[in-house]
C-alpha cells in the first residue's frame, strides 16, 4: 500500500538536508535518481501509514539531536572469533584500524571507490533490490539512503570464505547521523558469513542489499550498539536463487527507537532462509521488527522468529508478512512473534500477516504475549534459585528459540553471553 | 483442485465441468417477490433523509440525527484499507427507500399483511404464522418457538409473538414502532455503542436507516424464545440500510438469529446496516447470523455489497456475547462484529464460517477490545476459499492497561480449494499490560489428500468428500450455532462447495 498522504515539504527537506555526492560513475548517478524519484514519488513516512501505524517515524525524520553516549567503549563483539574484521568509526572506514581487506573468495571494495567507476557489477544491484522492495510497501527511508549514501562496502564472494567478515561501526560524536550501505553479491556455490557490531551513530540508516546466486549461503550476525539513546533504521533487501540459503540474526538491547526492516524475495525453487531477532528493552525504548518475505518460486521455506522481552515501559513491535503467489505451491512458512512483559507498563504490538494465493501450501504464524510463567518461577525459587536468577533463567530461556536460529554455535553464544549481560544490568 | 479453466483445458470430467456451471443457479432464494413497490426518488440528498424519516413519522430529534450524519458522510472518505476491489459506488445512483405499496396502510396484525408478502417468507422456510400455536395446538417435539421480525426492503412486515413476549416483558418490535411506542430507550441507546461518525458506511447508514429491529429485554429475564429478524431486499436497485438495536439489562438473556437474502440480478446491490448490542452486568447476548445474500453469478456479475458495523458492548461485569456467524452469500464483505469488554469478568466470542466461491470477495473478522479486568475473549475464525474468491481475516485483540489477567485465544485457519483464489490473515495485536495472556495462531492449508484419498476408497464421491471434510474443519463453529442454524449451515457449507473440486 502506499503512503496515504504526501508529505511533500518534510521530503524535500529531508533531502535538501543531506549534501549531494561529488562526481560519481554513470550507473551511481542513475541508481540514486531512480531513488530520489521513488523518495519523491512516496514521500517520508507519517504515523498514518499503515506501515508505521505501530512505530512513530518523525524522530528518525527530525534534525539529529545530540545524544548523550553512555556507552563510548562498546563492548566488542565476536572478539573470540577469526574473523576479518572491518572498522567504521562514524560510518567512515578506518583503514588502521582494520585488518587487509584481502581474503581468499571475497572481493571487497569501499563503496566510494566502485562509485567513482563508470562500469562495475555493483550497478546491477545497488539500489536494484532495494527498489524492488518497494512494492507494494514503500519504504522511503531506504530510498533515501541509496539517493545519498556514500560509506558502506561492495562485497563480491565466489567461493567458500573461510572466515567471517566482521563491520565492527564505532561511534565518535553526539550528534553524528550516518548513512552506509553495502552491497554483497554471492556467486554461485559461494558461502559467508557476516557480522556486525557496535552503535554506529546517534542516528543510523543503514542498508544492505544481498544477491544469493544459487545454492549459495548467506548468514548474518548482527548485535546492535548498546547505546540508550541511538536511533535506527536499517534495511536488509535479499534476493533468493535456486537451493540458496539466507540465515539473518539480529540482537537489539536497548536504543531509543530501532526499527529494522528485512524485505526477503525467493526467486529459485527449493531455497530456505530464516530471519530472527532478540530484542531486550528497559525503559523508553521502542524496538520494531518489520519483516516482508516473497515466496516467488516453488517449494521454499521460509521462517520468522522474533522474541521481545520489555520492561519498564518498553514497547516491542513486529509486523511480519508472508505472501505466497499463485505459481508457488509447496511454501512452507512460519512465523512466530512473542512477548515476555516484565513488568506492566510495557507494550506488545504485532501484526503477524498472511496472503496467500497458492492452494497446496502450509503456511502458519502465531503470536502470544505474557508475563513470565509463575509456575516455572515459583518451581525455580522452590529449590533455592534467587528469584532475580530465576526469572533471568526464564527469560533467557524464552529467548533461546530466536538465538537457535543462527547456525554457528560459537556465534550463537556470543548472542547468549551478550543478553545474558544485558539482563544482569536490568535486573528490576 | 484445479479451477473450472485448468479443469476444461484438461479436458476432465464433463459433469464436473457441469456441477461448477451450475453453482450460481444453486442460489434458492434468488427469486423475486412482484409486488407493487414504492419508491422514494433516486439518489441521496437532505430531502431524501427527510422523507424516509418524514414515512416512518419520527420525532423532530431523531431526524436532526439523521441530518447530521449526513453532512458528517458528506466529509467521510470511503475507506480503502480492505482486502476487496469493486467499482467505485454511485451513491447517488440508488434508491434509500422501497416499499411494498400494500404496507402503505400498516397492517395490524399478520392476519392483514399481504398474502404475497407472507408467501415470499414461507418460500424462504420462515414461518411468520403464530395463530395455530397461539391456538394451544403444541409444537412437534423438538422445535422450540421463535419470534420473527420480517424485513421486507425498507419495512418492517410484522413481528410474531410479540404479545406473548410481551408478557415476559419483553419488548420486540421494528425500530420504527420503537422510535414511536419506546422513545426514551431509543434516545438513550441509540449511536451509544457505534457512534454517529464511527465509520462511512454507519454514517450513511445513520442517515438513511429505514428500518429494523429493536430488542429489550429487561433486568432478570430469560427471554422465553428465540428471536429472529429476516432481512429480505426484493425491489431492483436499492439499498438496504437497517438498524438492529438490542438491550439486555442485568441478568437478562436472549438468542438472537439473523438471517438475510435477496433476488438474483446482474447489478449490484448496497446492504450497510448496523447492530448494536447493550449488554448489562451479568447478561448474556447471543447473536447469530446466516449471511446469505445474493453472492452474484459464476462470472461475478451481480450480487450484494455487505458492509456492516455490528458492536456488542459489555458494560456490566460479568456480561456475556457471542457472536457467531456463517458467511456465504455478497459479492463484497465488510464485517467484523466486534466486542467491547469493559465490564470486570465480562466475556466476548466470535466463531465465523466464512466461505467465498466464484467472485466473492470478504474481509471479515472481529474486534475485541479488553477494557475491564479479567475480560476473556475467543476468538475462531474458518475461511474457505473456491473459485477466485478472495477472503481474508481481519482482527484486532487490544488489551488496556487497565485491563488487567485477561485473556484471549484466537485461532484463524483458511482453506484454499483450488489454486486461482487466495486466503489472508491480517491480525492486529495489541497489549498493554503484562498479566494479560494472548495467543493467536493461524494456518492456511489444502484440502488434506490423505483424509480425501481415505473417504474416495470408501467410495464417498469427491465432492461429497470434499463437503465432509470442509464440515468436519468448520465443525467448532457450527457447534455453537443455535439448533435449526447448524442444520441449514451445514446445508450452505455444501452448497457453496459443490463443482468446486476439479
Amino acid at each position: 500500500m502506499a503512503t496515504a498522504a504526501k508529505n511533500m515539504d518534510a521530503t524535500e527537506a529531508l533531502i535538501a538536508a543531506y549534501v549531494a555526492p561529488a562526481t560519481e560513475g554513470k550507473w551511481a548517478r542513475d541508481a540514486r535518481l531512480r531513488a530520489l524519484t521513488t523518495l519523491r514519488e512516496n514521500g517520508v513516512p507519517v504515523r498514518r501509514d499503515e506501515y508505521w501505524k505501530f512505530t512513530n517515524p518523525a524522530r528518525l525524520l527530525e534534525p539529529v539531536k545530540p545524544a548523550t553516549i553512555l556507552e563510548t567503549s562498546e563492548a566488542s563483539m565476536f572478539d573470540d572469533i577469526d574473523k576479518l574484521l572491518v572498522v567504521f568509526e562514524d560510518g567512515v572506514l578506518l583503514t588502521d584500524l582494520s585488518d587487509d581487506l584481502t581474503l581468499e573468495g571475497v572481493e571487497i571494495e569501499t563503496l566510494a571507490s566502485a562509485m567513482s567507476k563508470d562500469i562495475h557489477w555493483v550497478g546491477d544491484i545497488y539500489g536494484a533490490l532495494e527498489a524492488n522492495g518497494q512494492n507494494p510497501v514503500s519504504r522511503p527511508m531506504a530510498a533515501l539512503n541509496t539517493a545519498v549514501a556514500t560509506e558502506g562496502l561492495v562485497i563480491r564472494v565466489t567461493g567458500q570464505v573461510t572466515k567471517p567478515i566482521a563491520l565492527r561501526y564505532m561511534r565518535s560524536g553526539a550528534d553524528t547521523d550516518v548513512m552506509v550501505h553495502t552491497v554483497i553479491k554471492l556467486e554461485e556455490g559461494a558461502d559467508l558469513t557476516l557480522l556486525e557490531s557496535g552503535p554506529a551513530a546517534a542516528r543510523l540508516n543503514s542498508s544492505l542489499e544481498v544477491e544469493v546466486a544459487d545454492s549459495a549461503a548467506f548468514h548474518h550476525v548482527r548485535a546492535q550498539g548498546r547505546d540508550h539513546e541511538r536511533l535506527a533504521a536499517t534495511h536488509m533487501f535479499a534476493r533468493l536463487g535456486k537451493e540458496s540459503r539466507f540465515k539473518s540474526f539480529t540482537l537489539t538491547v536497548n536504543g531509543a527507537l530501532t526499527r529494522n526492516e528485512a524485505v526477503i524475495e525467493f526467486t529459485g525453487d527449493n531455497a530456505f532462509a530464516t530471519v530472527s531477532g532478540a530484542s531486550a528493552g528497559d525503559g523508553a525504548y521502542h524496538h520494531d521488527d518489520t519483516v516482508f518475505i516473497t515466496h516467488d518460486a516453488m517449494n521454499c521455506e521460509s521462517r520468522q522468529v522474533f522474541k521481545k522481552v520489555l520492561r519498564n515501559g518498553a514497547t516491542g513491535v513486529f509486523q511480519g508478512k508472508i505472501l505466497v503467489p499463485a505459481h508457488a505451491q509447496k511454501t512452507d512458512g512460519y512465523q512466530i512473534a512473542q512477548g515476555l512483559l516484565l513488568d506492566d507498563d510495557c507494550t506488545f504490538l504485532a501484526k503477524p500477516e498472511l496472503e496467500i494465493y497458492a492452494d497446496d501450501v502450509i503456511c502458519s504464524h502465531g503470536s502470544t504475549c505474557g508475563a513470565v510463567d509463575e509456575t516455572a518461577l515459583f518451581y525455580l525459587t522452590s529449590r533455592g534459585v534467587p528469584k532475580s536468577e530465576a526469572q533471568d533463567m526464564l527469560v533467557l530461556a524464552f529467548m533461546d528459540e530466536s538465538i537457535q536460529e543462527i547456525e554457528d554455535e560459537v556465534l550463537a553464544n556470543a548472542i547468549r553471553n551478550r543478553l545474558g549481560g544485558w539482563m544482569e544490568r536490568h535486573r528490576g | 483442485m484445479a479451477a473450472l479453466e485448468d479443469v476444461v483445458k484438461e479436458g476432465v470430467d464433463a459433469e464436473t465441468v457441469e456441477a461448477v456451471q451450475g453453482v450460481a443457479e444453486k442460489y434458492k432464494y434468488g427469486f423475486e417477490t412482484e409486488i407493487e413497490t414504492e419508491y422514494a426518488p433516486l439518489g441521496l440528498n437532505e430531502d431524501i433523509v427527510r422523507l424516509i424519516s418524514g414515512k416512518n413519522d419520527e420525532p423532530e430529534w431523531l431526524l436532526e440525527w439523521r441530518l447530521d450524519a449526513y453532512r458528517r458522510w458528506l466529509q467521510l472518505e470511503e475507506p480503502d484499507w480492505a482486502m476487496v476491489d469493486y467499482p467505485k459506488i454511485d451513491f447517488q445512483d440508488i434508491y434509500y427507500y422501497a416499499k411494498p405499496a400494500s404496507m402503505n396502510e400498516k397492517p395490524k396484525s399478520l392476519d392483514e399483511v399481504d398474502p404475497k408478502l407472507l408467501e415470499t417468507y414461507a418460500k424462504l422456510g420462515i414461518p411468520l404464522k403464530e395463530q395455530a400455536l397461539l391456538a394451544g395446538v403444541e409444537m412437534p417435539e423438538g422445535e422450540r418457538k421463535v419470534a420473527v421480525d420480517a424485513v421486507f426492503d425498507s419495512v418492517s412486515v410484522g413481528t410474531t409473538f410479540k404479545e406473548e413476549l410481551g408478557k415476559a416483558g419483553v419488548i420486540f418490535c421494528s425500530f420504527s414502532e420503537a422510535v414511536k411506542d419506546h422513545p426514551e430507550l431509543v434516545r438513550k441507546y441509540l449511536a451509544s455503542v457505534v457512534p454517529i461518525s464511527d465509520n462511512y458506511y454507519a454514517t450513511l447508514n445513520s442517515a438513511v436507516f429505514s428500518d429494523g429491529s429493536f430488542v429489550y429485554i429487561p433486568e432478570g429475564v430469560k427471554c422465553p424464545m428465540e428471536l429472529s429478524t429476516y432481512f429480505r431486499i426484493n425491489a431492483e436497485n436499492t439499498g438496504q440500510f437497517e438498524r438492529t438495536l438490542i438491550i439486555a439489562e442485568k441478568g437478562s438473556k436472549v438468542s438472537y438469529l439473523e438471517g438475510c437474502t435477496a433476488p438474483q440480478r446482474d447489478t449490484n446491490q448496497l446492504h450497510a446496516a448496523v447492530v448494536e448490542i447493550v449488554v448489562m452486568e451479568d447478561a448474556d447476548v447471543k447473536y447469530s447470523t446466516v449471511q446469505n445474500w445474493y453472492p452474484g453469478d459464476e462470472n461475478g456479475l451481480g450480487g450484494i455489497y455487505n458492509f456492516v458495523t455490528k458492536r456488542a458492548d459489555c458494560r456490566g461485569d460479568r456480561a456475556k456475547v457471542m457472536w457467531t456467524q456463517v458467511e456465504t452469500g455478497s459479492a463484497v464483505t465488510w464485517k467484523y462484529p466486534s466486542c467491547i469488554l469493559r465490564g470486570d469478568d465480562s466475556q466476548g466470542e466470535f466463531y465465523s464460517i466464512a466461505i467465498a466461491n466464484n467472485y466473492q470477495q470478504a474481509d471479515t473478522g472481529t474486534k475485541m477490545i479488553h477494557l475491564g479486568k479479567r475480560t476473556k475473549s475467543r476468538i475462531v475464525s474458518k475461511g474457505i476459499s473456491a473459485g477466485r474468491a478472495q477472503n481474508t481475516y481481519r482482527g484486532l485483540v487490544t488489551m488496556h492497561p487497565r485491563a488487567k489477567n485477561s485473556r484471549n485465544y484466537t485461532q484463524c485457519d483458511s482453506l484454499l480449494i483450488g489454486n486461482k483464489c487466495g486466503a489472508h490473515t491480517v491480525p492486529y495485536i495489541e497489549v498493554k499490560n503484562n498479566s494479560s495472556r494472548v495467543e493467536h495462531e493461524a494456518t492456511t492449508s489444502k484440502v488434506d489428500d490423505e483424509q480425501l484419498f481415505y473417504c474416495l476408497q470408501r467410495g464417498v464421491g469427491e465432492e461429497e468428500a470434499v463437503a465432509l471434510i470442509v464440515n468436519g474443519f468448520v465443525k467448532e463453529v457450527l457447534q455453537s450455532l443455535p439448533m435449526e442454524f447448524a442444520m441449514e449451515a451445514q446445508k450452505l457449507v455444501a452448497i457453496s462447495l459443490e463443482g468446486s473440486v476439479g
